[in-house]
């Protein structure tokens, strides 16, 4: 059951018409048996049932904790994982696979991967790592030193020449992540995956690379997904932000409705543990681990550790029968303020008044 | 994780310190090629082992190169011997003489001839052969989805098949099926001896497969070949040059070996062909030791030389390996 | 004041390849039984050094110099046998990555029972019975000792961590980035489960963090490092929401509160990088990196200064910025009382 509680909110109207540059529709993707160390046997689905807009311009950030299926969502994004079910559009027009296909569509849809040291090659020099991109598609161009150049600069890293001939261990992690991010802006990209960009980097840095992530959007129209356990992150930079847990977006709407009146109790769980959350109420603190992705709960798959329903208060709703059996449908990917949650859906009335509380 | 593809560790250099001057990237990139190959050099010149074998080995192939200039081919028929059969040795001849009156000596540097050139092409055969059989299955069996997957296994487990064969017996039966020649018996150690490598290179790759800037390669719409070619190949080199220099030897051993058992070429003289010219003329009943033990001493300096310069390579570019001293 | 833990002027320099590096350079702490003390900085700021100098953790090849009394008994003079007895009964530590600090093969209990039989704390006949009762105030179920750690996940794993640590009933725990590596929801019950033990047993923690956000919440005071040296202490909450020295506020900035306009599409962070360790510019450190930074601030590096100190002069907020002193802060630097030697 999806509920929209703000619907056609007049900031996100006219960006939310536009055909979304990449989405995710019913994706589903599952791994056989050996995925996980020490697990056991069964299919693990990482992705269980997802669909997930980026409009053009427009930053997404999709947020969960490890093991929620976030990076493979990402991965599948880039084509880097092929969905079980379900599939990929770019521009309104589904990805195929052939390799042909994946390249051209990879020449336009760039990756930021999470940890700098690992994702350059350390026998190659920056130049190398970001003229890569340009050498795979167009061969070796004339204006080749150029691009590179403009790239790195763009990428915050001046003045480039000086960045040239250093291999990635003589570079701070900050200035990797640069050059990682130049290495994507070389092919002049339209949509930015990012898989916790600045998870590895020290705090003062952090703030700089997501500012450079804005003023790319800000400047070249640049789309981005970026996938995190963050959410100051979100806060910080998206202008949605889709929640998962175990393999499935519950929550889904733009940063201030998500992030200031969340109404999944996870997405409430998730905020009320960080330091100084601006929610009224003290830290609610979820027993046990995330469950396993090769046992996913009936029901909501939130059910057993959910807070509300252990509280009395999904049976006080009348919704406590449905949480435990009935599993909330699939939410819309596009704007909107999407809640995959019986007990939300039912309390309606009472949440927005605890809105208006915890808005302050 | 696998120390042996990163850069050797001299920690970050402080950054900004060098002069700074304007060259093309590419000049840039040459320059640090070579810096880091100096720093190879100064790595590899601390093991003093390693030096032992690379200067043997120099002088052995210097000796080999240059042989024309000093020994008259002609002395080294039968028919054109210089001297009388199994002289001891003597000023004249160093060495002694062997049955037909020829000097071992000459024929132990003529045979040096044969014997590295058989050993180091056998060697290229099958470290080629091993290498490409290793990435491909490691990186098709990584990430080249199901069709890759069955392409990897069906490699390694006819890897595996090559490497349960008794070599030998392997390469004496290849040697007799084909036509008799020194490039019968490159092929024949070629085809016998890559599986270890293969293994190993697989190994390597699939370590470097794991690393995030292959996926990002990837994500850049790099193929399979670029990925093999720029990322996979570059990380793996290290390790097959070490097990190159380490397979020399053997190759070299499995010549000789071939030669000894009458499966070489008759008409060129390597060492395992003396050696077997020593046997089957009764040289070893009768004592004359002369005929027997240098080219026996030859095949085991020239296969340490090379082992001892494969272990220094080694332990330049897997610096864990380098146990204290 | 004799606390639990009374660090003084301490330096570590490591020899490097180049020359010595100085990684801490003249360090105080304090820290009183049942209290929680913060030490936040960026990686290479000295805070991970710090840690392991309190315990002699550091390599050959670092020179320690001040004093370091846990207990009154400093631990820079200690004989080795007394420091293995220290380096447990009175003092552990929790590190990051739980993942590659227990041994694989190993089930739980016995890894939990060997600083008990390695020291012997307890009897052989009663290690079982301490083992479940360790493993119980984590927040294990005793039958959880029978497994080995690839049953435990990333959060059960950190609480064995813990539960090794509290075996030998030390007075002081290092905490060197416990929580880092876990998610939001395990890091709140990590945290939640630290704060309880140190109130409980009346021990002191030291807990490390680059995430000055987590310290705010979990400690009584914080310390503020920068290329080697305190920049600013004082009581968590102050330090975090109103922070006196630049790089302390650019720090607390670089963590966004949700729901505060300020920081919403407008993420906050320092220009350039940390300052290499073996060649600091002169003057300030952080002067490069400062929006704030006046001319002075290239010649003259400010010790820690008492903030609003009251009529006596004590306060208990120091920051180490020209901005904070008095007016005559550069001058007045030789006798100024928290001067270190230098």
């Amino acid at each position: 059951m999806s509920t929209d509680t703000a619907p056609g909110r007049p900031g996100a109207g006219p960006r939310a018409r536009a055909v979304p540059i990449l989405s995710a529709e019913s994706v589903e993707v599952a791994f056989t048996a050996g995925f996980a160390p020490g697990g056991g046997r069964g299919t693990a689905r990482a992705v269980d049932g997802v669909h997930l807009d980026v409009a053009p311009g427009e930053i997404v950030a999709l947020v969960g904790e490890s093991g929620c299926g976030k990076t493979t969502l990402a991965r599948t994004l880039l084509g880097l994982e092929r969905p079980t079910r379900g599939r990929i559009l770019f521009e309104g027009a589904p990805l195929r696979y052939r390799s042909r296909d994946l390249r051209s569509y990879r020449h336009r849809v760039q990756f930021v991967q999470q940890d700098p040291m690992g994702s350059l090659n350390p026998r190659r020099t920056v130049y190398e790592s970001v003229v890569e991109g340009l050498r795979i598609h167009e061969g070796t161009a004339v204006d080749e030193l150029e691009r590179v150049e403009r790239a790195l600069s763009r990428a915050g890293l001046r003045p480039p020449e000086r960045f040239l001939s250093r291999y990635p261990h003589e570079l701070s992690g900050g200035q990797r992540q640069r050059v990682v991010i130049a290495g994507a802006l070389v092919l002049d990209p339209e949509v930015l995956v990012a898989d916790e960009p600045v998870a590895s980097l020290d705090a003062s840095v952090r703030g700089e690379i997501l500012r450079l992530l804005l003023r790319l959007r800000d400047g070249l129209g640049l789309s981005a997904l970026v996938a995190t356990h963050d959410l100051g992150l979100a806060w910080n930079i998206a202008d949605r932000v889709a929640v998962m847990y175990l393999g499935r977006v519950v929550e889904l709407g733009t940063v201030e409705e998500v992030l200031s009146a969340p109404a999944h109790p996870y997405t409430r769980a998730l905020l009320s543990v960080l330091p100084d959350s601006g929610l009224g109420e003290g830290p609610v603190l979820l027993s046990g681990e995330p469950p396993d992705p090769k046992q996913v709960p009936s029901g909501c798959r939130f059910h057993p550790r959910c807070p509300v329903l252990a509280s009395g208060e999904a049976e006080r709703a009348g919704v406590a029968d449905r949480c435990v059996g009935v599993d909330p449908a699939i939410l819309g990917g596009g704007a909107g303020h999407r809640v995959a949650c019986h007990w939300a859906a039912a309390d309606e009335s009472g949440r927005v008044d605890e809105e208006a509380a915890s808005n302050r | 994780m696998s120390a042996p593809t990163e850069p050797t560790p001299h920690g970050p250099e402080p950054t900004g310190s060098e002069p700074e001057v304007v060259l093309s990237p590419r000049a840039l990139a040459r320059r640090r090629h070579r810096e880091a190959l100096g720093r190879f050099a100064r790595e590899y010149a601390r093991n003093r082992a390693g030096l032992f074998g690379l200067t043997s080995l120099l002088t052995i192939g210097l000796l080999a190169l240059t042989a024309p200039l000093f020994i008259d081919q002609a002395h080294l028929t039968v028919t054109g011997a210089p001297g009388d059969g199994y002289q001891a040795p003597s000023v004249e001849y160093p060495l002694g003489t062997d049955n037909f009156g020829r000097s071992i000596l000459d024929l132990i540097i003529w045979g040096s001839r044969v014997s590295l050139a058989v050993g180091l092409l056998a060697t290229f055969v099958s470290v080629a052969l091993g290498t490409l059989a290793g990435i491909t299955a490691g990186h098709f069996g990584s990430s080249g989805g199901r069709g890759g997957r069955i392409l990897s296994s069906v490699i390694m487990r006819v890897t595996d098949w090559f490497l349960v064969l008794p070599t030998l017996v392997m390469a004496v039966a290849l040697a007799a099926v084909l036509p008799r020649g020194t490039g019968t018996i490159v092929l024949a150690i070629g085809l016998t001896v890559w599986p270890p490598t293969a293994r190993l290179v697989r190994a390597q790759t699939l370590a470097v497969e794991a690393r995030p800037y292959v996926e990002r390669a990837r994500a850049l719409g790099g193929g399979h070949a670029h990925v093999m070619g720029r990322h996979v190949l570059p990380n793996v080199m290290p390790v097959v040059l070490a097990q190159t220099t380490l397979l020399v030897a053997t190759s070299i051993i499995a010549e000789s070996t071939l030669a000894f058992l009458g499966m070489g070429d008759p008409t060129t003289i390597s060492w395992g062909g003396v050696l077997q010219a020593a046997r089957t003329s009764g040289a070893i009943s009768a004592g004359i030791w002369w005929y027997i033990v240098p080219p026996g001493l030859a095949i085991a300096i020239v296969a340490l030389s090379f082992t001892l310069c494969g272990r220094a390579v080694e332990s330049v570019i897997n610096p864990r390996l380098r146990g204290p001293r | 004041m004799s606390g639990l833990l009374d660090v003084r002027d301490l330096y570590v320099t490591y020899a490097g390849g180049t020359g010595e590096v100085p990684a801490v350079r003249g360090v105080d702490l304090s820290l009183n039984p049942g209290d929680t003390l913060g030490l936040a900085g960026e990686s290479g700021s000295g805070k991970s050094t710090v840690a392991l100098a309190l315990l002699r953790l550091l390599p050959a090849t670092a020179r320690v110099t001040g004093r370091i009394l846990l207990e009154g008994e400093d631990v820079l003079q200690m004989r080795w046998g007394r420091l293995r007895a220290v380096r447990w009964a009175g003092a552990s530590v929790v590190f990051q990555g739980a993942m590659h600090s227990l041994n694989p093969v190993r089930r739980i209990g016995e890894q939990v029972a060997e600083p008990l039989l390695l020291h012997r704390v307890v009897r052989p006949n009663q290690v079982q019975a301490r083992v479940a009762e360790l493993l119980e105030q984590v927040g294990l179920p005793a039958s959880r000792s029978r497994d080995h750690p690839h049953r435990l996940s990333g959060g059960q794993r950190q609480r064995v961590m813990i539960a090794m640590a509290l075996a030998c009933e030390p007075r002081l725990i290092i905490a060197d980035e416990a929580t880092t590596a876990l998610d939001v929801m395990i890091q709140a019950q990590i945290l939640a489960l630290l704060e309880r033990l140190v109130k409980e047993n009346g021990i002191g923690m030291l807990m490390i963090s680059h995430d000055l956000s987590v310290l705010a919440d979990a400690c009584d005071r914080v310390a503020i490092m920068y290329a080697g040296r305190l920049v600013e202490e004082g009581p968590a909450r102050e330090v975090v929401h109103r922070p006196a020295h630049p790089y302390a506020s650019a720090l607390s900035a670089a963590f966004p509160k949700i729901g505060d306009p300020a920081s919403r599409l407008a993420p906050r962070g320092l220009p350039g990088d940390p300052p290499d360790p073996a060649d600091p510019p002169p003057g300030c450190a952080f002067r490069p990196r400062c929006a704030v930074a006046e001319p002075v601030c290239a010649t003259v590096d400010p010790p820690l200064w008492p903030l609003h100190p009251n009529p006596d002069g004590h306060s208990d907020r120091y920051a180490a910025c020209v901005h904070v002193g008095p007016e005559e802060a550069g001058a007045s630097k030789e006798t100024s009382p928290e001067e270190t030697s230098r």
